[in-house]
Formats: C-alpha cells, structure tokens, sequence
C-alpha cells in the first residue's frame, strides 16, 4: 500500500485515435472493451440459443435464412441433428468465455479495481492491452470455425478426449473445427492470465494510503479472488488445449487409448489417456464456474449495500466465505465425473467437499437476506437485478445438492436437470449480476444515467423469463429426459415435448426482452440524462471521482482513505452516509470493529 | 415496486413446487433392485432442498416487503444475533443437514459401484462404438474369446473383433445388437468403448455409467421386472449421437434361454 503518485510514469496519456480508442493501455479503456466484447458475444451467443430451442420444439420447422449459415447443417432452414450439436457447443464456449468470464470479471474488473483502490492503472498497462487483444483474436478463431470445412466441432463446451484429438475422422468439425476451438481456448487462456497478472498486484500493491485490505469494497475482493482463481485454472486448461493441438497436428496421442477403431481401422495412436483430458478439464472447468460467479457475488453486494443504506451483517464473513467457495471450488471438480469410470471411492472423496461447499454458498445468501432485515431498501434497475440475482443462486444452488451426490447423480447425469441447475447459478445469475453492476456504474463508465424505466421493464421480463426456461429442466431431467439430443421423438420423451415448446416460447419472449436493454444501453450512451458524480449516494473511492473520470482517475489528486467502504446509516455532513475519502474524524461503530 | 418483486418470488416458488409436490413428471418406475435406495436418497434430498429453496424465497420476500423504501426517519436495525449466529446456523443446520444426505447417499452408491458382483452374476460384455452398442454373451462355454481390435469388420459382421479361427472360446460367442436378461438375475456388464466416450444409461434401471476408451468397466445390476426398455448413450460422441439407442429385454429365465438359442443360431 503506497501513495500512486508513481505510478503515473507507467505510461503518459495517449493523443491518437487508435492509442486512446483501439490499443489503449487505459484500463478503463480496455474495460470497456472486454464489456462491448462480452455484449457482442451474448448477442451471438442467445441468437445461437434461440435457433437451438426453436429446433428442440419443433424439430422439422424451416428457419427462415438458416440455411444461408451452413448449406450442408441447414439445408432449406430445418436443422439437422448434428448441426444442432454444433451450434450448441457454440452456443457453450462463447456464453462460459466470452461472456460469463469476461463481462463481470475482466470488464467491471478493469474498470472498476484500480479506481476502487485508489490506483492510477494497474501496474503492466501493455499486458493489459494484450490481454483483451488476445481474447479478441481468440473470439475471432473461434467464430472462423464457422466458415471452414465442415464447421465449428461438435463436441461440446467441454470437448471431451478422444473425440477431441482423433482428428477429422471423429466427424463434423472434428478436424479443423477442433483446432480452431483449441486454439481459441488457449488464446482465451492467455488474456486472462495476462489479466490475473495484472489485477492481483493492483489489489495487493497499488492501494492507496488508508485502503488496508478489509478496507477495501467487496466488488474489489471478488476480483482479486476470482484473479487468484484465473491464475491457477487457466494455467491448466491451456496446456490441455496445446496438448490437444499436438494430438491433432504433431500425431501425439496424450489423449487417445491404444486400439481404437474407427471406420474398421485401427487409429494411429496409442497410449493415451482419455481420463487425463476430464481431469485437466475440470480442474479448471469447476473453478471456472466460481470465475463466473463470484464477481457477480462481490458485485451484487456492492450494489446491495449501497441501496440498502447499510453495511451488511459482515463484509468479513462474506469475504472469507468468497475465499472457502473459490478453495473449494478445486477440491470439488471430480464430482462432474462421478459415472466417468475413475475409482468409486473417489467419487465419494469428491462428493463430500461438494456438499461442504453448500455452507459458504449459504452463508453468503444469508449475510445477503439478513442484512435486507432493519434497512431502509432502495429499489432500482440495479438493486432489483441484485435481489434478483439472490432469488436465482439459491433456485439454481438447492439442485446442486442433488448433483453432489453420486448415488443420486446415476440418475440425473447428463439430464436436463443439470442443465437447468447450472443455466441458473452461473448462466442466469451471473449475467443478473452483470446486469446490477451495468446499471449500477454505467453512469460512472458513460457519464450518462441509464432509463431505469427500461431498466425496470428489462427486469421484470428477464426474471419472469428466466424462471420459465429453467426451472422446467429441472422437471425434464428427473422425468429422465437426457441432454445433447435434439430430437425427443421416441414414445418414452414424447409426453415431455409441450414442456419444451413452452421453454421455447419462454425463451423467444425472453430473448427479445434483452433488446430493450441493448437499445436502453445504446439510447442512454448518447442520449441519455448527465450524470452527477455520486448518483447513488455511494462511499466507495469511485464515486468520489469526476463522472466519467479522468486518464489518471483522480485528476492528480490522490485519495487518502479514512474508512470501511460502506459506511451508511451514519449521520455526516453529506447525509445517511460517509464517503471513505471523507476527511471528517468521524469514528464509526463499523470502522472500530 | 417491491411489494410486487416480493409476490413474484412467492409466486414462482409455490409454482416452482406445485410440479414436485403433484408428481407429475417423475422418474421412470425402478426395476432394479438397488434402485429403491436411490429413489429414496433421492426423496429425501427433495424434502431437504425443497423446505431450503421455499424458505430462502419467503424470507427474502419478507424482508423486501417489509423494509424497502422506507422514510428517511426510519431507523437502521440489525438482525439479532448478528453475522455470527448466522454462520453458526449455516454450519450447524445446513452442514448436518447435507453431511447426513452424503453419509446415508453412501449406501446407495455402494450398492451399485463397491459391492463386487457375486460369482454367478452373468457376463455380458457391452461394447459401444459410433453409434451403435453391441453386446456379447459367453456361449455355452462360459468363456469369452478374446478381442482383437484389428479384425473388427462392420462389414462381414465381425463387430468385437473375434478369431473364432485360432481362438476356441470365440467359437461359441453370441453377438447380439439388443441386449436381453433374466429377470431378477444378477447381471455384471463388462464394458469397452471401440472409438470414442460413450455412456450407457437405461432410466428403469437406475443404472448409468461412460465407457472409457482404453479401459475395460465393469457394472453389475439385477432387473426385477420383465419388459422393454431403453438403454441411451448419453456421452456426446459424434454426429450419430442422437442416434445411439438399443434396447434392453427383460424376459423370464425360459425366455431368455430360447432368445439365447435363436441368437446363437443365427
């Protein structure tokens, strides 16, 4: 912790376009970057979603233009069955990446933890830059495999060995598709270990004076937790993803068994092992579900805190319970693979850590419900988002006890069940809390004040919506209706088909709804009311800066802090709050403790 | 505003339950014998998770009811009991509650994955391939012959890979592209991939399990009641995958000798 004058000399305020617009080392910049990254991807990411649902409600209807993006996959705009599982593993890795990785991690995080901290950037602009220009190229590898050969592989998010590495002859998208998809990964990998790089020591070298480390806003600890996790998952999914490459390019065989046969030959590999992959996988895979949430976490308590005019229960308890979820959150991976054929015991090794994981997660929820007990709750845009995010993690939380449970997991693996459980948590939830940090800061990021008509509209439509689509999986997973097949013709899933054209039609309406957030952010970016430099009466140091604030954040003045960033329901000059910049001697009940 | 947000959770929480507290779209009847455990394991956790999602909903909606938008004279209050209590509830309510689901779960696992199965449960060798399975019963030598993945030949039927020519124990193998059983005969499935990861779950008998390309698994259930049913790959394992489906034949033990005798005819 040092007073951030030196940090200014990292690097001088661009004058050309493209040094301050396109290859900014601004982190305020590149925040913006990642979100207008993260927002395109969601829109390719849910029009993807919309073509699958369309085909899963009725499977032999034509899309109007879809055979304009695959001849072969579309022909005359009915899907086939394996362009379905094309789009679907599309669908997969730009939502869990591009979307839920990168808006309230990279993009609020940017943003947002330098100036939560006092800093004037974080301490490698360049690698900052790098790191969304790389996760740019890797959208742009991904997306290619749209227009090579026989298009994007069809594997799924998680790509499992060997299908991965067996090259062209596993089918569709197997041979080139795969390799772009690897590639991109990795790619991905790359921006947000140069990211992590990044945030980590922001948040342990760069506070400024007073800001000690409980001192600093719970958005600011979720980042740096979720950097800590970025740093350990990412570091092995991206060797995984190279030793994929190899398999595909250089002949290896990490990943492929001796003596398979396919086609009536023997493959020309031997020795590898097809466990190997799921365990790099998830060993990132299940951390990265924590990489999703909780930002949104740490997120939504700063919008919480701010609209309920005072502090929670304890910012202490929730932060080391963001710490267990992100520790445990290793110790967990093996419970996705609990009928994969690894050791029965090992299951049940990983099952118990699991079911500790529901005591973080509930501690979190309660600090969250009990701190609403005695406040004085603001609703808005962001704070419905908020308590909307809170109504989703538990929904989407309770069916995780069912999948912690090997016995139980026999019948609901692989079902829409799990599916229903993890669109909740990390699909539905996490954008709610990209949605309550967007309304929250956007007057910060734009200078501009969102419509929280809109907003509110926005709301209403999204949480009815979202409940419609997914809690209905959880009905069809325990009626034992599997994942990853689209079509349900046969006589056992037949009586399930009106539940899926009523998630079809759920989803469609749902869908739409986002386009009046999209013309809300767009409309409000231009047109939309000047904001004040403080409009939601916030403590935190980003509010005590110029709106939207200036290359060094702080003008040249640096903030020297005195208090716990959430100190409401006080008495002070400036009303029911203190900002932690205030110079007032005032000593509070919280700031003692 | 509020009030409205607080009705909408309570409303989508009794909706949410209303399917679970009617049945009406439940598993599959079980036909196993261990499948009563999972059921049960399964049951319980509904209650569990069930009285923790609508209580959580509730609450929330209580206090948003409650203590939004308030006056500014209103005074700031703190729950009783404070952080601590909380933490000292989650771990005792919520940590007993879901320590005793994984310790009793136990059981229900072990009944299918950590008893070995008994000495005269009858083989039946699975292998899956895209996108099809194959399943193969000893003959009436008891003995399965071994495989030899370079002969396998879709083309001239030879779909393990036998030698019947040098291998004596092949000669009397009976391939078969349905799967039939005796009812209530314990069966031990020893299962191979041929290409890629597939998975092999029948919904009645509470039974799924991944083939692993490279490593033999082994599994072992008994069916209790006679019928049809269908055994999905539930593995993502190509283009076909939709299209990986058998069937399984549970049929008196009279049945089943005849099915065997007419497959090993042909």
């Amino acid at each position: 912790m040092h007073d951030t004058s030196v940090q200014a000399a990292h690097h001088a305020p661009p004058t050309s376009f493209i040094r301050k617009h396109i290859f900014s080392q601004d982190h305020k910049v590149i925040g913006k970057q990642y979100y207008a990254l993260a927002l395109f991807a969601a829109i390719v990411g849910m029009f993807l979603s919309w073509l699958m649902r369309i085909h899963l409600a009725w499977n032999n209807a034509a899309i109007p233009g879809l055979q304009l993006l695959s001849s072969s996959g579309a022909p005359g705009g009915v899907m086939t069955p394996e362009y379905y599982l094309q789009l679907m593993t599309m669908h997969g890795t730009i939502m869990v990446f591009f979307v839920l990785t990168t808006a309230p991690f990279a993009a609020f995080g940017n943003f947002f933890l330098p100036i939560q901290v006092g800093a004037e950037d974080m301490p490698f602009p360049r690698f900052n830059m790098m790191s969304f220009w790389v996760t740019f190229v890797a959208f742009l590898v991904l997306m290619a495999s749209f227009f090579v050969g026989d298009g994007p592989t069809l594997g799924g998010w998680t790509q499992y060995a060997p299908l991965n590495s067996i090259g062209a002859v596993g089918g569709p998208g197997q041979g080139t598709g795969v390799v772009l998809w690897a590639i991109s990964i990795a790619l991905f990998c790359v921006g947000q270990l140069l990211g992590s790089l990044n945030f980590i020591p922001t948040t342990l070298d760069l506070r400024v004076k007073g800001m000690s480390l409980m001192r600093l806003p719970l958005s600011a600890w979720a980042w740096f937790i979720t950097s800590c996790m970025g740093l350990t998952a990412f570091a092995v999914l991206m060797p995984a993803c190279i030793l994929v490459i190899l398999d595909h390019v250089a002949g290896t065989s990490f990943f492929v068994a001796s003596n398979l046969v396919l086609n009536d030959q023997v493959l020309p590999h031997s020795g590898g092992s097809t466990l190997l992959w799921q365990h790099l996988f998830w060993f990132f895979g299940h951390p990265e579900v924590y990489i999703a949430i909780v930002p949104g976490i740490g997120i939504v308590s700063h919008v919480l805190i701010t609209n309920m005019r005072r502090p929670m229960l304890s910012a202490r308890v929730l932060i080391y319970s963001m710490g267990a979820l992100a520790v445990l959150s290793y110790m967990v991976y093996g419970h996705h693979m609990f009928v994969s054929g690894m050791n029965p015991f090992s299951s049940l090794a990983f099952s118990f850590p699991t079911l500790v994981i529901t005591i973080p997660s509930t501690v979190v929820v309660l600090i969250w419900t009990f701190s609403l007990y005695g406040s004085k709750l603001r609703i808005n845009s962001a704070s419905l988002f908020a308590l909307g995010f809170i109504s989703m993690f538990v929904s989407g939380g309770v069916s995780g006890f069912f999948l912690a449970q090997p016995s139980i997991d026999i019948m609901l693996h692989a079902t829409y069940f799990v599916v229903g459980h993890f669109h909740l948590v990390m699909g539905v939830a996490a954008m709610f809390g990209i949605f309550a940090g967007t309304y929250f800061w956007f007057p910060k990021m734009a200078g501009r004040m969102m419509n929280e008509t809109l907003g509110k509209l926005h709301f209403w439509l999204s949480f009815v919506g979202a409940y419609c689509i997914f809690m209905p999986f959880h009905y069809l997973g325990m009626a034992g209706n599997i994942r990853r097949y689209s079509t349900f013709t046969d006589d056992f899933l037949q009586p399930l088909i009106p539940v899926h054209r009523f998630i079809t039609v759920a989803a469609l309406i749902t869908g739409a709804a986002q386009l009046v957030f999209l013309y809300n952010l767009i409309h409000s970016r231009y047109w939309g009311k000047p904001a004040p430099d403080n409009p939601w009466e916030a403590t935190s140091l980003e509010w005590s800066t110029a709106t939207p604030p200036p290359f060094d954040n702080f003008g040249g003045k640096h903030p020297v802090v005195y208090h716990d960033p959430y100190q409401y329901g006080v008495e002070s000059s400036v009303g029911d709050y203190l900002m932690q910049t205030s110079p007032e001697q005032v000593k509070t009940e919280h700031d003692e403790k | 505003m509020a009030k409205l947000f607080s009705i909408t959770i309570v409303l989508i929480a009794i909706f949410s339950a209303i399917p679970i507290l009617r049945h009406t779209w439940v598993a599959p009847e079980d036909i196993s014998t261990h499948g009563a455990l999972i059921d049960e394991q399964m049951s319980e956790t509904m209650a569990e998770a069930g009285i923790s999602f609508l209580a959580a909903q509730f609450i929330l909606a209580l206090f948003i009811w409650k203590f939004s938008n308030r006056g500014p004279d209103a005074k700031i209050k703190s729950f009783p009991g404070g952080a601590k209590g909380l933490v000292i509830a989650a771990l005792l309510v919520v940590g007993v509650e879901v320590m005793a689901l994984g310790v009793f779960g136990v059981k229900a696992w072990a009944n299918v994955y950590l008893d070995a199965p008994s000495a005269n449960a009858m083989p039946i060798q699975v292998q899956a391939g895209q996108f099809a399975f194959y399943f193969r019963y000893p003959g009436p030598d008891g003995k399965f012959g071994g495989l030899r993945p370079e002969l396998i030949n879709e083309g001239s039927q030879n779909i393990f890979g036998l030698d019947p020519e040098h291998d004596v124990d092949a000669r009397d193998d009976i391939v078969a592209a349905e799967m039939a059983i005796p009812v209530n005969k314990e069966v031990h499935l020893l299962m191979h991939a041929k290409d890629v990861g597939h998975s092999f779950f029948v919904r009645e008998l509470r039974v799924q399990q991944d083939f692993v390309p490279g490593l033999d698994v082994s599994l072992h259930f008994t069916a209790t009641k006679v019928g049809k049913y269908e055994i999905v790959c539930t593995q993502l394992c190509g283009l076909g995958h939709y299209n990986m489906k058998a069937y399984l034949e549970v049929m008196s033990q009279q049945d089943f000798d005849n099915w065997l005798k007419q497959q090993a005819g042909q």
